[in-house]
């Protein structure tokens, strides 16, 4: 196990706890934006596939790339907008 | 300095957005605002990825961050609000299928990884495609692609919990034998997919909040895998505080049912077909304009909506009666079960979209003490969260659940199309009570009879 894997490890189990103490006590009305915001989150997988796509790996990689890109972009951009959407609602 | 210094700092800052954005969203006056700060993290991490020197052609991203902008874009616009379970279900999905692209590009990316990397990228693949497969599953249950009740072989779980055994042995062969990586991975890529698809078949129904809950949290874990894999601190802490999220819904809907995560995932409701015993079973049924006289004489109703409302999209005609209600200056309330429906807050939303405000919907705690000062308690295609028999029948499957106490309530009237069993099964003896009254029918045709009536 190398000292970075370590600091890793260090960081995910703190943001878990962050996470956690973040979002305690969610009221009903923001059970499912906060479920979608947060999906929209999980679409930081855009990061490794920016990379994976634009770092002149093989070809195989490249395209597996893009289509992470693609996915994770859909993720992101729907899952944004939908929340806005639905938050729209909730002002009124 | 450029490359070490700034581009971290920038992945630090969009995950401060992120964590600020999540605390917003979790506070009614501020999601609005926390959605947005999100975006911006999330705008920030790819910026702060693009000028990454490692980066050298831009033709291939350029196109698929715009096809996948605009996609994203026309699912958001086009969406209806009722559709709105099989789109988080969709989305979860496609974020688990990023993950296990990445880490599987990182395997077929040319120079040989080391064991470690090789080990998380197989967690990666094994997350992701649990969460793709299985969301995928949820999709067509909710859409009704798939039968939504439980589908099962005897021994699913020994199924599943062998392909799990087998996508750590292929790791440890592609370990051993690096000059066959590509097919270990392949089969790892294959079990997995095949491990998300039994996951969530056999789970259905009204137990479709769990799983949704799940796979948000899934979708994060996932993202924190392929962090791993690519050593990028950003994922890990982005896809950790998405994981947290969705573990903290996951255990509000399995607190709302009484039941343990494990009960849900592994072991299901006991169906039974047991019946009320010892109740002359009866159930008086009225048209919808025998109950007018009912009604105008009440104080206080109280609207208990479930998935038949949804399913009979009954929530705009909801709002009619409850604005008919009031002008007759007649207290409107709404009790929202924490999992009526197929997703968390999946009442809330609907009921947002017909306009109902939002401080007229009140949770389980809130409202049951009002039930006993209530005139009428109308109960709109719920079943099982309005069955008495959680409170004090030891045998019945929902025995402990917290339900509605609906039955304190002076009238109670239940919209249903027939006196078909709820998703557990079971019969309701809330049906045969003397203060029960069945309206059959479309839930929707009937509360617009009803409207009609009242004018």
């Amino acid at each position: 196990m190398s000292a970075q894997l370590l600091v890793e490890v260090y960081v995910f189990v703190l943001a878990i706890f962050v996470g956690f103490e973040v979002i305690t006590k969610v009221p009903p009305t923001l059970h499912t934006p906060l479920m979608s915001g947060s999906n929209a989150i999980s679409g930081i997988t855009v990061v490794g596939a920016l990379l994976a796509t634009g770092s002149g790996y093989g070809e195989l990689s490249t395209y597996l790339g893009l289509a992470a890109i693609i996915f994770a972009m859909i993720n992101i951009v729907g899952g944004f907008m939908v929340t806005q959407r639905m938050l729209k609602m909730f002002k009124k | 300095m450029f490359q070490e210094i700034i581009i971290p700092i920038i992945y630090l800052l969009s995950a401060v957005f992120f964590i600020l954005g999540l605390k917003q969203l979790s506070h009614p006056r501020t999601a609005f605002k926390g959605n947005t700060t999100a975006a911006i993290g999330m705008l920030m991490a790819i910026i702060g990825t693009v000028i990454k020197t490692e980066i050298v052609s831009y033709d291939l991203i350029i196109i698929g961050l715009i096809v996948g902008g605009a996609v994203g874009v026309v699912f958001a616009k086009r969406v209806e609000m009722t559709s709105m379970p099989q789109l988080v279900a969709l989305f979860n999905g496609f974020g688990g299928l990023s993950s296990l692209l990445v880490a599987t590009a990182e395997v077929y990316k040319g120079s040989l990884p080391a064991t470690f990397t090789l080990s998380t990228i197989s967690l990666s693949i094994l997350i992701g495609s649990i969460t793709f497969s299985g969301s995928l599953v949820a999709f067509a249950k909710l859409q009704g692609l798939m039968r939504g009740s439980p589908l099962a072989f005897k021994g699913t779980q020994i199924f599943n919990g062998l392909l799990i055994l087998a996508v750590i042995i292929m790791t440890v062969f592609s370990i051993l034998n690096p000059d066959q990586l590509f097919d270990y991975f392949l089969w790892i890529i294959i079990f997995s997919l095949v491990i998300g698809y039994y996951f969530v078949v056999p789970i259905g129904g009204a137990d479709m909040p769990v799983v949704i809950a799940l796979l948000n949290s899934f979708s994060g874990l996932a993202a924190a895998a392929t962090g791993f894999v690519i050593q990028n601190d950003a994922l890990i802490i982005s896809g950790a505080l998405v994981g947290a999220s969705g573990i903290i819904l996951t255990n509000i809907m399995c607190k709302g049912m009484n039941r343990t995560i494990w009960n849900v995932l592994f072991v299901g409701i006991k169906v039974s077909t047991s019946t009320v015993e010892g109740v002359q079973k009866t159930a008086k049924s009225y048209e919808p304009e025998d109950t007018v006289v009912i009604f105008e004489n009440a104080k206080q109703v109280i609207i208990v909506p479930g998935y038949g409302m949804a399913v009979a999209q009954a929530q705009h005609m909801c709002h009619e009666l409850e604005k008919i209600l009031e002008e007759k200056s007649i207290t409107v309330k709404y009790a929202i079960h924490p999992v009526a429906g197929r997703m968390p807050g999946h009442m809330n939303v609907l009921l947002a979209e017909a306009n109902v405000a939002y401080d007229k919907l009140y949770d389980l705690d809130q409202i049951n003490p009002e039930f006993e000062q209530t005139d009428v308690a109308l109960v709109i295609g719920a079943n099982d969260v309005v069955n008495p028999a959680a409170r004090h029948d030891k045998s019945s499957p929902i025995y402990g659940m917290p339900i509605l106490d609906v039955d304190k309530s002076q009238t109670v009237f239940v919209l249903k199309r027939s006196m078909n069993f709820g998703y557990a099964g079971i019969d309701n003896e809330l049906f045969y009570k003397d203060n029960t009254i069945m309206i059959f029918g479309d839930a929707k045709d009937t509360v617009s009879r009803l409207v009609a009536e009242l004018k």
